[in-house]
């Protein structure tokens, strides 16, 4: 049941949060944005940035550009460096048409005008640095971008130590900004090896290792996942048989599905790897455990005898990333390379159990979180993209003999943009409350309290298919919405899809998320209806028995729903979660009263309680983004959030009128007031749109494309962009001579 | 079944034995798989035949796209390349010719991993736009491939929208020329296939001026490359655009015109002819052109979208029964993650689709051979039908089958992730088709005018064409189901459709009247319809293809089980829809929410019957090991086996230079000599 740890996503520490979300982050590599090296204009960011530069109407003057900088390290001045000097007039009226200041919005995100300030000041440090600039790397072959990736690594590791930057927070800033949006390949070696080294080990271990993970005397990576099983951790095949004559492990891949597969850094980069195994000691299996296996010779790097080991092929995105395989025959290592601090297997094979192993259970709703705010920023790097270059692409007419209109003016590109713009700021708060909440709790957990931990747990499983799903499907939307130039890497947008849409799969397949969740809400409704109350998130639940008495509950409730109003609308999702999670506990226990096995029962209930899963966590995310709006000081900040707010919950009833009007929640009358004020939304919305995405904050680098470039000036830099692609290197490509002209000449 | 030999994949080893979980799952089929296949290919004898042609090209190691997964893109254009020109020779060979019955499987053959298909473009552009003279004159030429052609319509700024095109073509009354120019960087041609690197000639379309006034968008052959060496001609600026999220092989391409002159003979001139004092004269009907261009874009839909699909599908529905995860009943084995419900979900649904659709293209070819015959015969009638049908369908099929595919890759877990997966770029690839021949949302648009009208029309009570006839029947009664089994009829759920399809164009056609009415501009109105506009359209199509699902099924002949196992996925077909989109059938109470419950319950029953046959409805498609390209989705399931020892061939397993530059120096702790 536990996560699947696809591309071997970091185990972070079990208490201290904040430090393992950045390590994490930078294991998985999670935020890249194409370094210093696409669609940058090197304007000078803190004018970019401050609202004064943003806003005045003469953004032009910001720009301190040396060039157009289409790709470059070089910092070669394109030929189109004097159109790239002014902002495109498009997005200069929409800068300043917009009702409030972008960077208060901006502070809200980043938790403050403080933290705002030091981030862009870390930002800075990459951007400015001429060490970081390289070729764009949609040009490179997967080895070269492998090898860049390496050369990125080794530098962040110096200038870091160089800076004396060590908070984990300022490391990812630091890193985000270097890699892009991509990985890199040392990740792992960063966060889980480091980690879970840290963490599990027991002090002579420490003593032994962590120097030499510290230093990098050794890299390392974690191997979990196998050809044959992921999400089901139990079923791991990879066997470690105690020997006590010679006081060693025996590593084994008994099996081709037993082969470890997928982890990151495994390929070609780490010297040793933990390994997940079965436990063999005195004829018995023990279950898994991890052992520090080395694999490759300190000096020359070949694999040494026993292991075989290499890259798992190309794949979709993750190109820098060197995901392996291992196979390993009759490998041994030494008893003391299992990591014992918690279970331990003496001399003479005497097998010792772990006191607990619920800290586990910790780190799995820490790691999940992060990929709901993985979701959030992913999510926004797309809108931006789209909304700026909506506003910049000129199409058709709306009114007859008059110019095109922008892209942004059609209704149905707007119905399909700013939904997504406010699910965008929807999960970035999600994100932020469930960090809070993690931080909050974890105290209690490093002290053995788990009495919020399970709820939480269940509702980060949740959040984490929830928000990922929806912002995959997302980032695709706003990929189609840039219509043909969507599809060139140019836009950016393929580069974001790729490295986001694993997330549905790793660290828990997402249906498998849904059903942890379903598990509990099944669990919190029998409590319900056994007489007990329920707290927290679920508390809703507690009304279900009253409402009982009377059936016509829903339908009286429905004229009380006032569709202008977030809080009434938080309570309209609330009965909705409460009627399907309902519907699916009867369904459930009508399949129970007609078979014979739970399990099986619960199969075929498993669709009903996705969608109960579902819902509950959409009524978390409204009722979370509704909070959010009574903590915005600033008058016209908390307008336009309101706003989005009202499309976020207004859009999702839309979307899933079914569920509304099924549940008597909601009328048919009212479902089309509903989608009438979506509608009207759109348009209240549509000023604000740019400012909106500006207030994201991403540099040009973070974003990676041309589409989306801050400056606007995407047609002439498309052009140069295209220039440098490989096919371009010769004015008459060697196929011309190798394959045409001997057909012509034959014919 | 007899190209499916399992030994064609076998790479030593372990392998070249059947996976028993899935040679399990045929035994136990309902149906004769090959009977099925012909009735997919419309006939024994057309499943002979490309079976004949799929044998031909995979036994030849040129055609081999086995490296495909692992090459760059210039790579994937030399092969390209090299194939186009080899299929010339195979066909020579073969003795097959372009109007042979061989002739449509041979791209299929190829999974599309051949150049100069614009190439194809540029002659039939040729054919439908040029005049006789013209014909003869440049037709052989492309034949015999002295020449290589490309299409260039599209802009840098401008796409579907056509009239929006900037290149000018200014006629020059001296010379006898036609002066092509890229006024604007908006205006440069951008995104046209194979004129990257390969074309020497295009078929550029520019606006039209003479003697100062704009006459509109005409097509103009224009050479960009010197014969001799290749090299682009004076005042012409080409290459290619860089890459994109597929397409590698194809060198699609950007142009720009700088004074290019072109004898006046070279504006296509079937229509519109300028003649040498500069007068401008239209000739005959530009309808059938109208009704070429209509007719590409459902020629798409059976090799772009609808196999892919198919092969996601078969890849996903093999892995699912091969893979085994977890436990559904304690003490027994880890289950086969096809039988977990969710799974079945996922995949059940968009193998039901790409039937229904299968059927749907019949329908539409159909209509469309009809169509031609009409307008031979001069009666241009059908014409307004069938550009709306073929855009909602454009629309609806590529937005559909593309998630499809999708959701296929998702389902396998992380091995869908890897390229040699073969998802992946059956995903990247078909998506595409979401936005060339037209942008969904635009064609749906298209559409929806169309209804909007007949819709009024009826209403007036004017003749409409056939397939909106039921826009005019008004009914106001209520889904008459009793119990779950009723949704099982077609008739229940084709009428559940249909009413929906009414609503939304009627409430949508009020809407925008009363806008109007009450003042609002008549384009502004529209604008704000357009999301309601958009709806009616899917719907509109939707229920053409649950109808015609259903009809279909009706006629199939009742032997060896084919039309049983085709009710079970028309049912499905229709039940996901109106579960997937619960609130459009419950809106106005033509279904109650206690009926709506119902359908849910019928929906997963049908699962659970058509898991059952799921592999050998795959196995139906006929899809050989090579065409597939997947380490998941093999005949014989020997999944883990084809992952290993492919992706051991891999060149990141080559030794990298990145050890010794720079992993060596950080361990050794050197780094500033980086």
């Amino acid at each position: 049941m536990h996560s699947a740890a696809r591309f071997e996503a970091p185990l972070p520490a079990r208490v201290n949060a904040r430090s393992p979300l950045h390590h994490r982050r930078r294991g998985k590599g999670g935020h890249r944005q194409r370094p210093a090296c696409l669609g940058t204009t090197w304007r000078r960011w803190s004018d970019v940035t401050r609202g004064r530069g943003r806003r005045s109407g003469e953004g032009n003057d910001s720009e301190t550009g040396s060039g157009s900088g289409l790709i470059s390290g070089s910092g070669r001045a394109a030929a189109s460096a004097a159109a790239a000097m002014s902002v495109n007039a498009d997005l200069r009226r929409e800068r300043a048409a917009a009702t409030f200041q972008p960077e208060l919005l901006t502070h809200v995100l980043d938790g403050g005008p403080e933290r705002t300030r030091r981030r862009k000041e870390i930002e800075a440090l990459v951007l400015n640095d001429p060490d970081f600039q390289h070729e764009d790397l949609n040009f490179l072959s997967r080895s070269q971008r492998y090898e860049q990736a390496i050369r990125k690594s080794s530098l962040m590791v110096m200038k870091l130590r160089e800076y004396g930057i060590a908070d984990p927070e300022e490391i990812y800033w630091f890193k985000r900004t270097c890699l892009g949006n991509f990985p890199e390949p040392l990740g792992l070696h960063f966060s889980m090896f480091h980690k879970t080294i840290e963490t599990q080990t027991s002090d002579a271990q420490k003593e032994k290792w962590l120097p030499l993970v510290r230093e990098v005397k050794i890299v390392g990576t974690y191997a979990q996942t196998e050809m044959g099983h992921g999400t089901h951790l139990r079923g791991l095949e990879t066997t470690a048989t105690y020997d006590p004559s010679t006081q060693e492990f025996i590593l084994n891949s008994p099996t081709v599905t037993s082969i470890k597969w997928w982890p990151g850094g495994l390929g070609k980069t780490s010297n040793h790897a933990i390994v997940l195994a079965q436990l063999y000691t005195q004829g018995q299996c023990k279950g898994l455990h991890a052992f520090i296996v080395p694999i490759r010779q300190l000096g020359t790097h070949e694999p040494l005898p026993g292991i075989t080991v290499g890259d798992i092929g190309p794949k979709f995105g993750y190109d820098e990333m060197d995901n392996g395989y291992l196979k390993m025959d009759n490998f041994r290592i030494p008893r003391e390379n299992m990591l014992m601090k918690y279970a331990q297997v003496e001399p003479d094979g005497t097998y010792v159990k772990p006191v607990s192993d619920k800290l586990t259970y910790g780190t799995m709703v820490f790691i999940r979180s992060l990929i709901v705010g993985d979701s959030a920023r992913s999510l926004s790097r797309a809108c931006t993209i789209a909304i700026r270059y909506s506003a910049v692409r000129h199409q058709s007419e709306l009114k007859p003999g008059e110019p095109e209109p922008q892209i942004l003016d059609y209704q149905t590109q707007q119905y399909k943009l700013f939904p997504l713009l406010a699910t965008a700021y929807a999960f970035h708060f999600v994100g932020a409350y469930i960090k809070d909440t993690y931080n909050r709790i974890s105290g209690d957990i490093s002290k053995g309290d788990l009495s919020e931990l399970p709820e939480l747990h269940a509702l980060t499983a949740g959040l984490k298919a929830f928000t990922s799903w929806t912002a995959n499907a997302g980032i695709e939307e706003c990929r189609m919405a840039c219509g043909g130039h969507g599809y060139s890497r140019c836009s950016g947008i393929p580069d974001i899809y790729v490295t986001f849409t694993p997330s549905c799969t790793y660290e828990g397949e997402n249906t498998v998320m849904m059903l942890q969740t379903a598990r509990f809400l099944m669990k919190s409704y029998t409590q319900v209806t056994s007489g007990q109350q329920v707290s927290g998130m679920v508390s809703y639940l507690n009304d279900l028995p009253r409402q009982r008495i009377q059936p016509q509950h829903v339908a009286a409730r429905t004229v009380t729903v006032r569709i202008n109003d977030p809080t009434s609308l938080v309570e309209a999702y609330k009965s909705r979660a409460a009627r399907l999670v309902e519907s699916a506990a009867k369904n459930l226990q009508a399949e129970l009263t007609h078979r014979k096995s739970k399990e099986d029962a619960w199969n075929r209930t498993s669709v009903d309680l996705v969608r109960a899963s579902e819902a509950h966590c959409h009524y978390v995310v409204v009722k979370l983004f509704t909070a959010k709006l009574a903590e915005v000081g600033d008058t016209a900040v908390r307008a336009v959030l309101t706003e989005l707010c009202l499309l976020y919950a207004l859009f999702g009833i839309s979307r899933n009128a079914g569920d509304f009007l099924q549940a008597g929640i909601l009328t048919s009358a009212q479902i089309t007031q509903v989608n009438q004020h979506v509608k009207e939304l759109l348009a209240v919305i549509r000023p604000n749109a740019v400012a909106l995405v500006d207030s994201f904050d991403f540099h040009d680098v973070h974003l990676g494309s041309v589409l989306g470039r801050y400056d606007g000036n995407v047609y002439e830099n498309m052009f140069e962009w295209a220039k440098k692609s490989p096919l371009n290197k010769t004015q008459v490509h060697e196929s011309y001579h190798k394959h045409l002209k001997p057909m012509q000449a034959k014919l | 079944m007899a190209l499916l030999e399992t030994s064609k994949h076998s790479q030593g080893s372990v392998l070249g034995s059947m996976n028993p979980d899935l040679s399990s799952e045929r035994q136990t089929a309902s149906f004769s798989v090959e009977k099925l296949t012909a009735l997919l290919d419309g006939g024994a004898e057309q499943t002979r035949i490309r079976r004949a042609v799929v044998e031909a090209i995979e036994s030849d190691p040129v055609f081999s796209r086995e490296n495909q997964y692992f090459q760059t893109q210039n790579e994937r254009y030399e092969a390209a390349v090299r194939k186009a020109v080899h299929l010339q020779k195979k066909m020579h060979e073969m003795g097959w010719t372009e109007n042979g019955p061989e002739y449509k499987y041979i791209y299929r053959a190829l999974s599309g991993d051949v150049a100069f298909l614009l190439h194809r473009v540029f002659m039939r552009s040729i054919s439908v736009l040029g005049s006789d003279k013209q014909i003869a004159k440049w037709i052989p030429l492309a034949t015999q491939h002295k020449l290589i052609g490309s299409y260039a319509q599209t802009e840098l700024g401008h796409g579907t929208y056509l009239q929006g095109l900037e290149t000018t073509a200014v006629f020059d009354t001296a010379t006898q020329e036609f002066i092509l120019n890229t006024p604007k960087i908006s205006a440069m041609k951008w995104w046209p296939g194979d004129m990257g690197r390969s074309a020497t000639h295009t078929v550029v379309f520019a606006q039209l001026y003479i003697r100062g006034k704009c006459y509109g968008i005409h097509p103009f052959i224009v050479q960009i490359r010197s014969l001799q060496d290749h090299s682009p001609c004076p005042g012409i600026t080409v290459g290619d655009i860089g890459p994109k999220m597929n397409f590698e092989h194809i060198d699609n391409g950007y142009l720009l015109l700088k004074n290019v002159r072109i004898p006046r003979e070279n504006m296509l001139s079937k229509f519109c002819e300028v003649q040498p004092d500069g007068t401008y004269v239209r000739q005959g009907s530009q309808k059938i052109n109208y009704f070429t261009m209509t007719t590409v874009r459902i020629s798409l839909i059976s090799d772009e979208v609808l196999t892919p699909l198919m092969k996601a599908c078969t890849i996903a529905i093999r892995y699912s029964v091969v893979r085994r995860q977890s436990k559904l009943k304690p003490g027994e084995q880890e289950a086969k993650i096809l039988d977990y419900q969710t799974q079945q979900e996922k995949l059940l649904p968009q193998l039901a689709a790409a039937y229904a659709f299968h059927f749907t293209n019949d329908y539409l070819q159909e209509l469309f051979n009809r169509g031609y015959r009409e307008i031979q015969r001069k009666n241009f009638d059908m014409l307004p039908e069938l550009h709306a049908l073929s855009s909602g369908f454009k629309a609806v099929i590529t937005q559909h089958c593309t998630a499809g595919v999708e959701i296929c890759l998702r389902a396998c877990g992380g091995h869908g992730y890897s390229l040699l997966s073969g998802l992946p770029s059956l995903y990247t690839k078909i998506l595409a088709s979401c936005i060339y021949e037209g942008e969904n949302t635009i064609l749906l648009l298209q559409t929806a005018r169309f209804l909007i009208k007949c819709f009024m029309a009826a209403r007036a009570g004017q003749p409409v064409p056939p397939s909106v006839t039921y826009l005019a029947a008004v009914k106001h009664g209520k889904c008459p189901a009793k119990n779950k089994l009723d949704f099982l009829g077609p008739d229940i759920y084709t009428e559940a459709y249909q009413h929906v399809a009414v609503r939304l164009t009627s409430s949508t056609a009020a809407k925008l009247q009363d806008l109007i009415q009450s003042g609002v501009k008549k384009h502004d109105a529209w604008n704000q319809c357009t999301v309601q506009l958009v709806q009616a359209a899917k719907a509109h199509c939707h229920y053409i293809a649950v109808k015609n699902f259903a009809e279909t099924v009706e006629k199939l002949e009742t032997k060896a089980g084919i039309q049983k196992i085709m009710k079970h996925l028309c049912d499905l077909f229709a039940l996901h829809g109106i579960f997937s989109n619960t609130g459009a059938f419950l809106h106005d109470g033509y279904t109650s929410a206690a009926q709506m419950d119902m359908v849910t319950a019928s929906y997963l029953d049908l699962l659970a019957v058509i898991r059952k046959d799921a592999v050998p409805l795959v196995d139906a498609f006929d899809f050989t090991d090579q065409s597939l390209n997947s380490a998941l989705g093999s005949y014989d399931g020997q999944v883990y086996q084809h992952l290993y020892e492919w992706a051991q061939k891999s060149p990141t397993n080559q030794m990298s230079p990145a050890y010794e530059r720079y992993l060596k120096p950080l361990l050794h702790n050197t780094l500033s000599k980086l």
